[in-house]
């Protein structure tokens, strides 16, 4: 297979730039990160810690087999609202006696685990993401139940989460209830709709109503151990499947029924050598244009993300904005689509829809990195018809049965995200680096246009145009779409699975087509690969 | 005549070695072998085994007709008894004879004349031989003051009194001057009888901090008796030698002509054939005192053979065989030093305990001047029923000095995992300054304590082992990771706990923290973080890695829990603690565990009975020593789980003490 040079000089101003833009956004990511883990703070987690109990990542670290990598999902959730980032739970991918599963666990030490829209959207998330890739789940529960002021925005969708997890248990997806904690009310359904619970002696509640609420609906006096502890659901209501000793007994209890499963994983393994790139990863900084208006060869990411820095190139000559080719991440073979200098035009268009039709017609997966403005515009343009061509690439898109990994490198605008499948087209995975932009369009673009057309209005009614107002307004709108299409913002709204450090994408990529062949992959079929 | 066919009735280092010279020799070779040591390497090295059917040495190599009837089967036409077992016993040899089969060693006449202590002493004072003065009263007689005062100083002092029938120190006393000698003889007598049925003591004088020097001997049938110079065996701890060599940095040639001048005489008078050993305690004046006859190969002659440049057993096997003593042997010289050391499997630090348990690795180096006699190999198992002693290592060189360094390298170079052992103390002997100048005795261990002689390992260098212990656990996780394997180690995407690995090292509870990030490897030891690491290479058995700017490379090996460090540095185990603790796993507060394997010999409390703090619950017999299980706190006893004869493991519940309190609900 051919393997790419880099022509990066990386002694270069312009890649000493790129890095410090990169180095800067990341800092800024760790800093959101630590406050995730951080969760309700030093009073809480402290006060935790004195009840004996566990924090959430302990928890998991515990849960997860020594040494092995876990992928934190949604991190952001809730970022830049009212509610503490990380939205109270923490999901992602890790790997328990040998088996990738999904971790879904309540942060108690937030509002007491309780779930606001955010968690919810990130604990449906997770859910879906164990759906389409197979994964088994664990839950380590510990929640309040809803974030009662949210209720009118939860409670209707919450049903959800029951209702996917008896789904998920009926297509072959097992779920695993760890109950550390309260779990009570709409919560106390979990344990119950999972396929095995565990429950922790003297911490586990387990119930759907409290002793307060069963006084003011009986008049019955009952405490908590005898209407939700671990020894009476072990014991006496078989709710709970086993009886924990203590949390880490729990622990000890959920990998052993996770290793009683005899998982096996229906994709196929890892078929080609997973060698290290020839080039190094750190230099993806400095090379990935700090500012997305700066174009860059995605052929040099490449170089640092696939195995040994072998790519394959398919149609080079033709529609050369946008990259496509083979290439394997971690012994996974992936079809790769990579904007190249922003705009899709027609041969761009048309490329790419043949590619992924390729892909599906040998049932490889598809790897998305965005750096796209979108379809071209004007009159040249739109008279060769680029909505028939850019509409072929939605319709491949939209119909592809591979697993789609995006990960958005610098841009994704328009037309463009949906060609390159963004979240709407429901990939697998998606990802965002630190400093890249999601929005229908750049903020000065945007705020041009209304500028345009406010100022055609005026116009068109005769109306004074105060320039003054719409300057004001203009730079008011750009600050706005500017925030917006931020990844924090696009993060904390569930837009993507996560704002990852761009040194990580060959893990991150390694990490999501493993979990992907955990079910089978098989391509869409009907029509052969139409040469566009 | 010639020998054909040789078995060894012996077990372990001994029977590999006579098997190795045998082999040579165009002798085809036999083992024995009881139930524990079937998997030997000694066994697979002879040519036939067979099987003795149990493991004590009362059921198996003290067999002496079991095993004459191996040789019987197997066509051997000799025996070579190694040394310990039927190596001294007379009724033996002379069955060898009435089997016609050559039982190598001297006569039984011999054998028999050496065997009583006080015979020999007879036997050599009147051949000339000096002897320590000394005196015997009969169980009947019943000397007054006076005459005791007499034997006294004609003895002189210090002077000991022991048991004629003891053992093991039992009815022995130090007598310093005439003031003491009546109490303590009739102390010692009254003690003997009470032990022995017999209050016959003897009385001799006392040499303090004596050298132990021995003089090698070998007879041939045609009367010729040799000497092969002496070896020095001062450095003894439990009366067993642990460091032996040759020649005695103590004896000048005008000594050594006397001392071998002795042990030649002492041979002739017995008409003695084969190997034998002379031994003599030396005092601080240079004065040498006959102690007795070993009729028989011993441990250390290897030092014998290096300084010779002979094969001990080549000789035995041609005398046995009728031959002359040949040449090289009656005309002896001294070529260089040798050393050597036995490897015990043993507890050093809790008063030189042996152990038993599976060998994980035993590996020597290889280098010019060193050999190993082993008697274990890797994944073979050491047991309680006899002699823990692993490997003798000898290094031979043109000075003592050079022979010392070798050794102690050698042994700093040993890799030895899965069982304790006292390396640690042997190499610290052997760098010890009064070692080194040869200033030594039998009080050596007295005077230099094994906590000042073992080296241990620093904060610092115990960190970089903890380290290493991780990170090529974590290679070794790693590697066999069913999923995700070629990602990088541990990676997270939001750190939180970094990496660890928990335990304990010498019952300190330790754990190392390390994580994998875009600025390298971090790392903290309890939680220190240790700067500047440069990791170059992590695999599950070897680290190679710099801390602080010094680049050192660790091997490591694991076993269940137990993570085994070496490096330059020294070595440490690591023992991990569990992950997850069954909870079924959880030992009863108060209940009392067998420290080691072994047979429970007695109760000495019985259910309900109160027990104070230290009163002895029962005893464990192992490896021939008898351990007391006391209760820790004063309580009641709940329940004991263990009857008299029954076969422990370290670890098994032997009883529950509960407290007063409780037990009074």
């Amino acid at each position: 297979m051919p393997v790419l040079k880099s022509k990066v000089d990386i002694s270069s101003e312009t890649f000493k730039a790129n890095r410090a833009g990169h180095l800067a956004a990341i800092a800024a990511l760790n800093e959101q990160l630590e406050l995730v883990r951080a969760g309700g703070g030093e009073a809480y987690r402290n006060r935790h810690h004195a009840r004996g109990k566990l924090l959430v990542h302990e928890r998991i670290e515990l849960l997860l087999d020594r040494d092995a990598p876990f992928l934190e999902l949604s991190s952001l959730a809730a970022w830049g609202t009212d509610f503490t980032v990380g939205a109270s739970i923490i999901t992602g991918i890790g790997v328990v006696e040998g088996v990738e599963c999904m971790i879904i666990a309540h942060d108690p030490t937030v509002k007491g685990g309780t779930a606001n829209p955010y968690s919810l959207k990130k604990n449906l998330r997770a859910l879906q993401i164990a759906r389409e890739n197979r994964l088994p789940i664990l839950y380590l529960v510990e929640s309040g139940g809803a974030d009662l002021p949210t209720q009118a925005e939860i409670f209707v969708p919450s049903g959800n989460v029951f209702r996917e997890l008896t789904q998920l248990s009926s297509i072959g997806i097992t779920s695993i209830a760890l109950v550390f904690g309260n779990s009570t009310a709409g919560g106390a359904y979990v344990p119950g709709m999972c396929d095995y619970a565990v429950l922790v002696d003297q911490g586990a509640k387990v119930f759907l109503g409290g002793p307060p609420l069963v006084k003011m609906a009986t008049g019955e006096e009952a405490n908590d151990e005898d209407l939700g502890g671990a020894d009476m659901h072990t014991r006496v209501s078989g709710v709970g499947d086993h009886f924990a000793v203590d949390e880490l007994d729990a622990i000890r209890i959920g990998r052993q029924i996770v290793r009683d499963l005899s998982w096996r994983k229906l994709g196929r393994g890892p078929s080609e050598a997973a060698d290290a790139p020839l080039y190094d990863p750190e230099e993806i900084l400095g090379i990935a244009s700090a500012d997305f208006r700066v174009p860059y060869d995605p052929r040099e990411i490449l170089a640092r993300v696939v195995d040994g820095s072998r790519f394959s190139e398919y149609k080079p000559r033709y529609g050369s904005s946008i990259v496509t080719g083979w290439a394997s991440v971690h012994g996974y073979p992936v079809g790769i689509l990579a904007n190249a200098r922003g705009v899709l035009f027609s041969e761009e268009a048309q490329k790419a829809t043949e590619f992924i039709l390729l892909a599906n017609q040998s049932d490889t997966p598809l790897l998305f990195l965005h750096n796209t403005t979108g379809y071209m515009v004007g009159t040249e343009y739109e008279q060769k018809g680029i909505i028939k061509d850019g509409a072929k690439m939605i319709n491949a898109v939209a119909n592809s049965d591979v697993p789609h990994i995006s990960i958005n490198m610098s841009a994704t605008f328009g037309a463009g995200n949906y060609g390159m499948s963004g979240r709407a087209f429901d990939p697998r995975f998606m990802f965002a680096w630190p400093n890249a932009k999601l929005a229908v369009m750049g903020a000065a673009q945007l705020a041009g246009v209304l500028s345009i057309v406010a100022k055609q209005s005026a116009e068109s009614t005769g109306r004074p145009f105060d320039q003054a107002a719409d300057d004001a307004r203009r730079i008011a709108i750009e600050e706005q779409i500017e925030r917006e299409a931020h990844p924090f913002f696009i993060s904390s709204r569930l837009y993507d699975d996560g704002v990852i450090d761009p040194r990580d994408t060959r893990t991150i990529l390694g990490l999501s087509l493993s979990a992907a062949h955990s079910a089978p992959i098989e391509g869409r079929r009907g029509f052969g690969v139409f040469r566009m | 005549m010639t020998i054909k066919k040789v078995l060894i009735a012996n077990r372990g280092e001994i029977a590999s070695r006579v098997i190795r010279t045998a082999r040579e020799m165009d002798i085809a070779t036999v083992a024995v072998f009881s139930d524990p040591d079937a998997g030997l390497p000694y066994v697979a090295a002879a040519d036939e085994a067979v099987h003795l059917p149990g493991s004590t040495p009362g059921e198996t190599y003290l067999r002496g007709e079991m095993i004459i009837e191996a040789a019987m089967r197997t066509g051997a036409d000799a025996i070579h008894p190694g040394y310990g077992f039927l190596s001294e016993n007379a009724d033996f040899a002379r069955a060898c004879a009435a089997a016609g089969i050559t039982f190598v060693g001297p006569t039984p006449e011999a054998i028999d004349k050496m065997g009583s202590k006080v015979a020999a002493k007879e036997l050599m004072a009147a051949a000339g031989v000096p002897v320590l003065p000394g005196a015997t009263i009969a169980d009947e007689d019943d000397p007054d003051e006076n005459a005791l005062t007499a034997i006294g100083a004609q003895i002189g002092y210090p002077l000991l009194v022991k048991a004629a029938f003891g053992g093991g120190g039992r009815g022995m006393r130090i007598v310093h001057s005439a003031g003491e000698l009546v109490e303590s003889i009739s102390s010692a007598r009254r003690e003997a009888a009470s032990a022995f049925g017999n209050g016959m003591v003897f009385l001799e004088r006392f040499v303090e901090s004596p050298r132990h020097i021995e003089v090698q001997i070998f007879g041939d049938t045609r009367g010729t008796v040799v000497h092969l110079f002496e070896r020095e065996c001062s450095i003894q701890r439990r009366y067993q030698k642990i460091v032996e060599e040759a020649p005695s940095p103590a004896v000048d040639p005008e000594l050594r002509e006397q001392l071998c001048k002795a042990a030649v005489a002492a041979g002739e008078a017995i008409g003695y054939v084969g190997a034998g050993t002379v031994e003599f305690v030396l005092d601080a004046q240079r004065e040498f005192f006959f102690l007795e006859v070993n009729t028989r190969l011993q441990v250390e002659h290897p030092v014998t053979e290096f300084i010779t440049q002979l094969d001990l057993v080549r000789l035995q096997l041609d005398v046995a065989a009728g031959k002359p003593l040949p040449p090289e042997a009656v005309n002896a010289t001294i070529h260089g030093s040798a050393i050597e050391v036995r490897l015990y499997a043993e507890d050093v630090t809790g008063g030189y305990l042996p152990v038993s348990g599976d060998i994980l690795t035993l590996e020597f180096p290889e280098l010019p001047g060193l050999r190993v006699d082993a008697g274990f190999a890797s994944g073979t198992t050491v047991s309680t029923f006899y002699d823990s002693m692993l490997a003798k290592v000898i290094a031979g060189a043109p000075t003592r000095d050079q022979a010392r360094t070798l050794l102690a390298a050698a042994l700093d170079e040993t890799r030895v995992h899965g069982i304790i052992t006292n390396r640690d103390l042997l190499v610290g002997i052997l760098r010890e300054p009064d070692f080194a100048s040869g200033a030594i005795n039998t009080s050596y261990l007295d005077q230099h304590s094994p906590a000042s002689l073992m080296a241990t390992l620093d904060t610092a260098a115990l960190q970089v082992h903890l380290l290493a212990a991780a990170l090529a656990a974590q290679a070794e996780n790693r590697a066999t990771a069913l999923v995700l394997e070629t990602l990088p180690s541990g990676w997270r995407n939001n750190p939180s706990y970094w990496q660890n690995l928990a335990g304990t090292v010498d019952g300190e509870e330790c754990r190392v923290e390390y994580l994998f990030s875009h600025d390298g490897l971090k790392a903290r030891v309890d939680g220190a973080e240790i700067e500047g690491i440069t990791l170059y290479a992590a695999t599950p058995d070897s680290v190679d890695i710099a801390v602080g700017g010094v680049r050192r490379t660790a091997t490591v090996v694991r076993a269940r829990q137990a993570h085994y460090v070496d490096s330059p540095l020294g070595a440490t185990t690591l023992l991990e603690a569990e992950r997850f603790p069954d909870p079924a796993d959880a030992v009863t507060p108060g209940s009392l565990l067998a420290p080691m394997p072994g047979t429970v010999v007695r109760l000495e409390v019985a259910v309900g009975d109160k027990v104070e703090r230290g009163t002895t619950i029962l005893a464990i017999e192992a490896m021939k020593m008898e351990h007391a299980i006391s209760a820790p706190a004063a309580g009641i006893v709940a329940e004991i789980r263990v009857v008299p004869g029954q076969q422990v493991d370290s670890g098994a519940l032997l009883a529950v003490l509960a407290d007063d309190e409780a037990a009074g609900e």
